[in-house]
């Protein structure tokens, strides 16, 4: 059997102010998951050392941390699969005040999913005695949000979350798009407009992240195109994020590029003086650093084809 | 000391669903140990009983006897026939709430065969039900956090109860280590099932009954708990379930030499049988050498035959947990099982609006209730239906909320004497944090596991739980000799540990006492010295007291039969 160290955080605030790195050694039994792996250590080496679990077969979403620097369910992954050169390291899942050892402060990833009001809010004049019906085609356009088990494993890796701590995050957004999504629920503009501001939908950078790390079938950032796409069709533009989406559809079916002068200016608001002044010391900054994009814009050569894509694209919708 | 009119201990589908009937009409405070989501309600697969009649002429009625007849005739009848009707109601509610049910053709909710179920009964959501119906409540609790206090990763340690009336709940903060004592006017338990005292079982590591230790500790009585479900196809040596809808959609079960052993056994309904009696054919099989694998210590179940599109619309978790936890492609190779640990038929008494029983005589503990597995109606008697638990915690939760809505409204508040609660609070975790001997916690645990699992599990007899009774007195000595490793007080897990194995070393006794004294075999209690059912000697409920020298009585209460006599369970 092969022995294999796991490096694993430590910190316990009652004891030591600063955190590290403690080794021990395991041997892998074969098919044993990082979860047992864990539980053995606690159970039989050190019993001070702390995590989350619960469940055992990834449905309760308790035991996400972050293995070889990326955010996974210890309870459903081979710990075989885990090994680099000898070693497992295990870190608390990140974007979350750790609390002790593996162990993170959950507070502001619950605190999300409140932001996007996360429960259904029917007509009320819809209320039929029994069920009310919903098409096997609508309940698949909710059916991969509704599997969320809430781990926080897309959370911890969002690269928007490091920068904004504000941003409602992968999972708060699927939420919403379970809703909005949802046959039976009756505030789908509302939701939109809510979700349209800062720190909401738009301040997604597409990193694709959460969905590389989300155990389940959400995958958040298919969730927030269709959100995107559904505040697009319900015409709820008005905010930066609509705004710059539209500009940059314009300038690119306009000339074949975008137009990273026009882009800003026309996502902000023509019309918004505070919000272009706000932008003027950017547009210094990339100046003086020689940053800036060509006052005058030029096009590309076939920029026929390009228009004949977005035209394509169109009638694809429609179908 | 914190002071809310209802107190409710566990935030799975009972304690949430009762706490919406009280949001807004009273100050609820849930306290539950592991955040909301996390409840194991949330495992919960294969579906929901409710005889909607989405799909056939389904009846309460049916439904009504099915489970009764399910029960092996110690569930008792009026009990039944409250969670049969109430089912459709039930159901409909949740889905106006929000929840996510798979459709028939017709766009209505779905509904699927299950074992032990004469019509397609189990309203479900793909292969996550459980999961759904826990989600969209959290949901409702997350709209109504104004009016409802959740407290996450606090432990309840004990339950007040002084002159007859319950008072409050002493609980720490799992975070912080703070102790505190919760005063309320009622209090609700809803802490689900005890499953994880044994080694091979599909219960979460919190399955640790701990409500009903606090609850027998505090002087009320347990019932029916030799009565512990074990479900066949739990994945083999993991305990993890794979839920019955694996066979409502088709999937077979097979021994060592490829054969469909049910046919053996219950020839009519095959691998859709009740679960005891599948269990036991597998276990069955085992024994007499026809299992497979190097050990001949498991059966397979095979999905290969449903093909690839049935099995990823219907089972994709099936299919995963196959896979991520023991790498078999269920679209290539039939998957190994064992009859693993999966629900806890008895629990803490309540009557037909979960009033908790202070006696076999049908006196009260006033102000205390209990709803869902932690409780013992029964609607379930000696053998639950797949798919009925589910509807039991909506159910009774529901009637709970309702009752505790009326009873909290005329009820004065109860002195607590904070001091006092408190300091004997810290004496019992003292006890565990200071023991000190050369006995360790993790040596303690296994062999209670295992000694559930092999002389108390599927089949039984009077040699072997004899043997487990013994083993269980001496690691109960052996466990006052294990120290606490870790003394902090932040996020300390090792401490919540401890406190559970001590409640599984003191209800294991219960079980296997239970089960010794009752020499019949009936529905999951399986004596291979007493084989057949003995109506004349056992139609009863067991009941645990504990008493002033720290050890138990059993005494016995009978059956509440309406319309059915027992009859032969033949399937
Ligand atoms: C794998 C699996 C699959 C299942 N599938 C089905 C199915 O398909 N259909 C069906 O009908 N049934 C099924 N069941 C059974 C069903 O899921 C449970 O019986 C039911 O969900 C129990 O709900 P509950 O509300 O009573 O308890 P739980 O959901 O178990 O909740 C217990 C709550 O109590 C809290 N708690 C416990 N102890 C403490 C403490 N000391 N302090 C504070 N809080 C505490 C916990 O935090 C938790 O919130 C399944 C069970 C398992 C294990
Ligand atoms: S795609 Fe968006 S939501 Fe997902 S991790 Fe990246 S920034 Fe975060
Ligand atoms: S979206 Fe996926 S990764 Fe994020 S919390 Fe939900 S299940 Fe976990
Ligand atoms: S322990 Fe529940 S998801 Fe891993």
């Amino acid at each position: 059997m092969a022995k294999v160290t796991f490096r694993i955080f430590r910190y316990n605030p009652d004891k030591e102010q600063a955190s590290r790195y403690q080794d021990y050694i395991v041997s892998l039994e074969p098919g044993v998951t990082l979860l047992n792996c864990l539980n053995k250590i606690k159970w039989e080496i050190d019993p001070t050392l702390s995590y989350r679990m619960s469940c055992g077969s990834a449905i309760c979403g308790s035991c996400a941390m972050k293995v070889n620097g990326h955010a996974l369910l210890a309870c459903k992954t081979q710990a075989s699969e885990l090994v680099r050169d000898g070693v497992i390291q295990i870190d608390p899942i990140g974007n979350s005040p750790v609390m002790r050892d593996l162990v993170v402060d959950l507070e502001p990833f619950w605190g999300a999913f409140r932001k996007v009001e996360p429960y259904l809010m029917p007509d009320s004049r819809d209320n039929p005695e029994r069920e009310r019906l919903q098409t096997a085609a609508q309940f698949l356009k909710i059916d991969a949000a509704t599997q969320c088990i809430m781990c926080a494993a897309c959370w911890s890796d969002c690269n928007s979350l490091e920068v904004d701590n504000l941003f409602y995050g992968p999972a708060a957004l699927a939420k919403a798009q379970r809703f909005i999504y949802d046959s039976r629920d009756a505030k789908k503009r509302d939701r939109l407009v809510e979700i349209s501001k800062l720190h909401g939908m738009w301040d997604c950078t597409h990193c694709g992240e959460c969905s590389t790390r989300c155990p389940t079938e959400v995958k958040p950032l298919a969730r927030i195109e269709e959100i995107r796409e559904a505040a697009m069709a319900e015409g709820v533009h008005g905010n930066n994020g609509a705004r710059h989406a539209l500009a940059f559809r314009e300038t690119v079916s306009k000339r074949g590029l975008l137009d990273e002068n026009y882009v800003p200016v026309r996502s902000v608001g023509f019309f918004n003086i505070m919000g272009l002044l706000e932008l003027l010391p950017v547009g210094l900054r990339m100046f003086i650093r020689r940053k800036n994009p060509p006052i005058i814009p030029h096009g590309i050569d076939n920029r026929k084809e390009v228009r004949k894509i977005f035209s394509r694209q169109k009638e694809f919708r429609r179908d | 000391m914190y002071t809310h009119d209802v107190i409710i201990v566990g935030s799975g589908l009972a304690g949430l669903r009762a706490a919406m009937e009280l949001v807004g009409r009273f100050d609820v405070a849930i306290l539950t140990k592991v955040y909301p989501s996390r409840s194991h309600s949330g495992a919960a697969q294969g579906g929901v009983a409710a005889a909607l009649g989405n799909v056939d002429g389904d009846t309460p009625e049916a439904h009504i006897f099915d489970t009764v007849k399910g029960s092996d005739y110690l569930g008792d009848q009026d009990a039944i026939e409250i969670m049969c009707n109430d089912a459709p109601a039930a159901i409909y509610e949740m889905e106006k709430l929000g929840c996510p049910f798979s459709r028939t053709g017709e766009n209505k909710i779905a509904q699927r065969a299950f074992g032990g179920h004469s019509f397609q009964r189990a309203c479900f959501s793909a292969d996550r039900t459980g999961h759904a119906l826990l989600h969209t409540l959290f949901e409702q609790s997350m709209k109504n956090a104004g009016k409802l206090q959740v407290y996450s990763e606090w432990y309840v340690t004990r339950l007040i109860v002084e002159d007859g009336v319950a008072r409050g709940v002493v609980a720490f903060d799992i975070k912080t280590g703070r102790l505190e004592v919760f005063h309320g006017k009622t209090i609700l338990f809803a802490t689900g099932g005890y499953g994880r005292a044994y080694q091979i079982t599909s219960n979460a590591y919190a399955n640790t009954g701990d409500g009903i230790t606090a609850a027998y500790r505090a002087g009320v009585p347990l019932m029916d708990m030799e009565f512990v479900q074990f479900h066949p196809t739990g994945l083999y040596q993991h305990g993890i379930l794979l839920s019955e809808a694996a066979r409502g959609e088709g999937g077979y079960l097979l021994n060592g030499l490829g054969e469909r052993f049910m046919s053996k056994y219950a020839p009519s309904k095959m691998e859709l049988g009740p679960r005891d009696i599948v269990s036991r054919s597998a276990q069955t099989e085992i024994d007499e050498g026809r299992g497979a694998g190097p050990n001949k210590d498991y059966v397979y179940l095979d999905l290969r035959h449903l093909g690839k599109e049935k099995l990823m619309e219907r089972l994709p978790q099936i299919y995963n947990l196959a896979k991520d936890f023991i790498g078999v492609d269920a679209m290539k190779n039939p998957v190994p099982i064992q009859p693993t640990a999966h629900y806890s038929m008895g629990g803490i008494p309540a009557d037909n609006d979960c009033q908790v029983l202070a006696d076999e005589k049908g006196n009260l503990v006033k102000g205390f209730f209990a709803a869902g597995e932690c409780s013992c109606v029964s609607v379930h008697g000696a053998n639950r239906l797949g798919t009925n638990s589910l509807l039991d915690a909506l159910v009774f939760g529901r009637r709970a909320g309702k009752k505790l809505a009326e009873v909290t409204g005329g009820m004065d508040w109860s002195p607590v004497d904070e001091r006092k609660e408190l300091d004997a609070a810290l004496n019992e975790i003292r006890a565990l944090r200071e023991a000190s001997g050369s006995e360790d916690m993790t040596s303690i645990r296994s062999e209670l596991k295992n000694t559930m699992t092999y002389k108390a599990g599927v089949y039984r007899n009077g040699d072997d739980l004899g043997q487990a009774h013994k083993k269980i007195k001496e690691l109960q000595e052996r466990f006052k000799r294990a120290p606490m490793a870790d003394k902090g007080n932040t996020f300390n897990t090792n401490m919540v540990e401890s406190l559970e194995l001590a409640h599984m070393l003191e209800y294991s006794e219960l079980i296997v006492a239970g089960a010794i004294e009752r020499k019949e075999s009936r529905g999951a209690h399986a004596r291979k010295d007493h084989p057949t059912r003995d109506d004349a000697g056992w139609l009863k409920h067991t009941m645990a007291f504990k008493t002033a020298d720290g050890g138990y009585e059993l005494r016995y209460k009978p059956v509440r039969i309406t319309r059915f006599q027992p009859q032969e369970r033949k399937y």
